[in-house]
């Protein structure tokens, strides 16, 4: 009689119910460089108007979608072209570009756009110093664009200019909205390796090689996956393993279904599904509880990097079968302030940004929502970012960096911003002097492994 | 299109009746029925023809879902591709 079985639907129907699996993102990305122009005021409405024309339907069709499948979409998002090559060809203010961005977001409806961003691994562009400067500003106005900046890779190495440049624009991005528990620097990453077709933010751009119109997915599930491994408390590693492999496949694959129906509904393009387990600060969404059900007794402690590089390479493993195109950050984030987990486990000191950077170098992103105390220099910060860069430009992989300076706060103090992002207390850093270093200025040269032709 | 509907809720009278009703009145037709009782609580999964449903599928479920919360149960419709893709290869 029935050709589904019982234990899949009640299996599928837990998933959602008690392990909280859902899709973290829609996320449709669009072209902007049809609305270049060389009078600023004529580029913005070319760009509202695209955007309105082409993402008008999204949220509807992401809750008809979720209402059908009975399966949760937490959010749906815009990314779009970096704007400093918007502001390239008509110069004039980028501020205008933000607000145009956040009047798109207000009538379509969706939680954020991304994309005010530039690409300065090599050097700076026209419009790519003048945007960046102005970050700290459009992300105190707007209240829904985020921002990146990609500062190096592995063919190229790192622009040690623009690194001190943003240790600048992260402090000044925090001072900026420090009445709004320093929010700005939260919706701002810097990246080395940025890919160009992430749905998940604040780093979402889309790319100069990305087709004019894209539906990109974030899956999520960390909470499925611990609850997998909670059923086999005595299992071996190898079996753990498997067993995070067979549980990402089927996460996937709710991933794959819903990307292929936004697309068709959409009469858009399905681009990749981003197999990252993105976690939320809700109890039961962490991607540190997974690592301690392996078997730690609190994330941070010794064997953390270990379960990580396990847990990392498994999901890939298993969610590169359900998917017919995989892309974006695809692994395991490691965001401090979104995750339970993470924050509990800084809190008690057991979790310290050393071991945050040993864990960026075997997972999908880097040190992301962090909160460091309010006097922070900037140097320190562009520090954090050359390390972290490094890591990325070394391993050939993304790494980015999104700490927030809590002004006026020092360690013991906590920010809270809320929502998805969260909240998380103001962790050490080592501040002995790295401003030397950060002042000379320059390129890391790429390394070796760039010249693989 | 076909879609699972499954029903969980403190065992009582007229349970079934009162789905398969819900469901006659929406023009979806019942295609298999499999129900059991676990510690008092009443267990039922359908499978369920709905493309000549009344209304937009969407709209069926989040009626269905408080239809069942008036009863005290526990009702979900799901599209049955939710099902196949993640179980099947």
């Amino acid at each position: 009689m029935f050709e589904i079985n019982m234990d899949d639907i009640l299996e599928t129907i837990g998933m959602i119910e008690n392990e909280n699996l859902d899709i973290r993102t829609i996320t449709m990305g669009i072209s902007l460089l049809d609305c270049c122009d060389s009078d600023i005021n004529k580029a913005c409405n070319k760009i509202y108007e695209k955007i309105v024309r082409k993402a008008e339907n999204l949220v509807k069709t992401g809750e008809e979608i979720s209402r059908e499948y009975g399966i949760p979409i937490i959010n749906k998002r815009v990314s779009v072209t970096p704007i400093s090559m918007i502001l390239a060809a008509s110069g004039g203010n980028p501020l205008l570009y933000a607000k145009t961005l956040e009047r798109a977001v207000n009538t379509i409806g969706v939680n954020f756009l991304g994309g005010y961003s530039a690409l300065v691994q090599k050097g700076f562009a026209v419009g790519d110093e003048v945007l960046i400067r102005s970050i700290p500003e459009a992300l105190s106005v707007t209240d829904h664009i985020c921002s990146s900046v990609n500062i190096g890779s592995t063919t190229t190495g790192i622009n040690m200019d623009a690194v001190k440049l943003m240790g600048e624009i992260i402090k000044e991005a925090a001072e900026a909205t420090k009445d709004k528990e320093c929010i700005g620097p939260a919706k701002l990453v810097v990246f080395c390796n940025a890919p160009e077709d992430n749905p998940f933010m604040a780093g979402a751009f889309h790319g100069a090689g990305e087709p004019d119109c894209v539906i990109n997915v974030g899956i999520s599930g960390p909470g499925v996956v611990r609850a997998a491994l909670a059923k086999i408390p005595e299992a071996n590693i190898t079996e753990v393993a498997e067993m995070v492999k067979r549980t990402a496949f089927k996460i996937t694959r709710s991933g794959q279904l819903v990307a292929n129906e936004a697309s068709k509904r959409l009469g858009v393009p399905f681009g990749i599904v981003d197999l990252s387990l993105a976690p939320t600060p809700e109890v039961g969404d962490s991607v540190a509880h997974i690592l301690e059900e392996m078997g730690l007794e609190r994330c941070g402690t010794h064997g953390t990097t270990a379960c990580l590089a396990l847990l990392n390479d498994a999901v890939k493993k298993g969610g590169v079968m359900a998917s017919s195109s995989v892309g974006g950050l695809s692994g395991a984030f490691i965001p401090v302030s979104e995750d339970a987990g993470m924050i509990e486990a800084a809190r008690s000191g057991c979790l310290t940004i050393e071991k945050l950077e040993a864990m960026t170098a075997v997972c999908s992103v880097g040190l992301d929502m962090i909160v460091v105390p309010g006097d922070t220099t900037p140097s320190v910060i562009s520090a954090i970012i050359a390390d972290e860069a490094a890591i990325g430009m070394v391993n050939s992989k993304t790494t980015a960096v999104r700490i927030i300076p809590a002004i006026g706060k020092d360690v013991g103090d906590e920010l809270n911003f809320g929502g998805l992002l969260g909240s998380g207390p103001v962790m050490k850093l080592n501040t002995k002097s790295p401003a030397k270093f950060i002042n000379r200025g320059g390129k890391i040269p790429a390394p070796l492994q760039s010249l693989k032709n | 299109m076909r879609a699972v509907i499954t029903v969980v809720g403190e065992d009582k009278v007229g349970i079934f009746a009162k789905v398969s009703a819900f469901c006659a009145e929406h023009n979806v037709n019942i295609e298999g029925v499999s129900q059991t009782i676990l510690d008092d609580m009443f267990c039922m999964i359908m499978i369920v023809e709905a493309s000549k449903c009344i209304c937009p599928f969407g709209d069926f479920t989040e009626k269905i879902l408080e239809e069942g919360k008036k009863q005290g149960l526990v009702i979900h419709a799901m599209h049955e591709d939710i099902f196949n893709s993640m179980h099947r290869i």
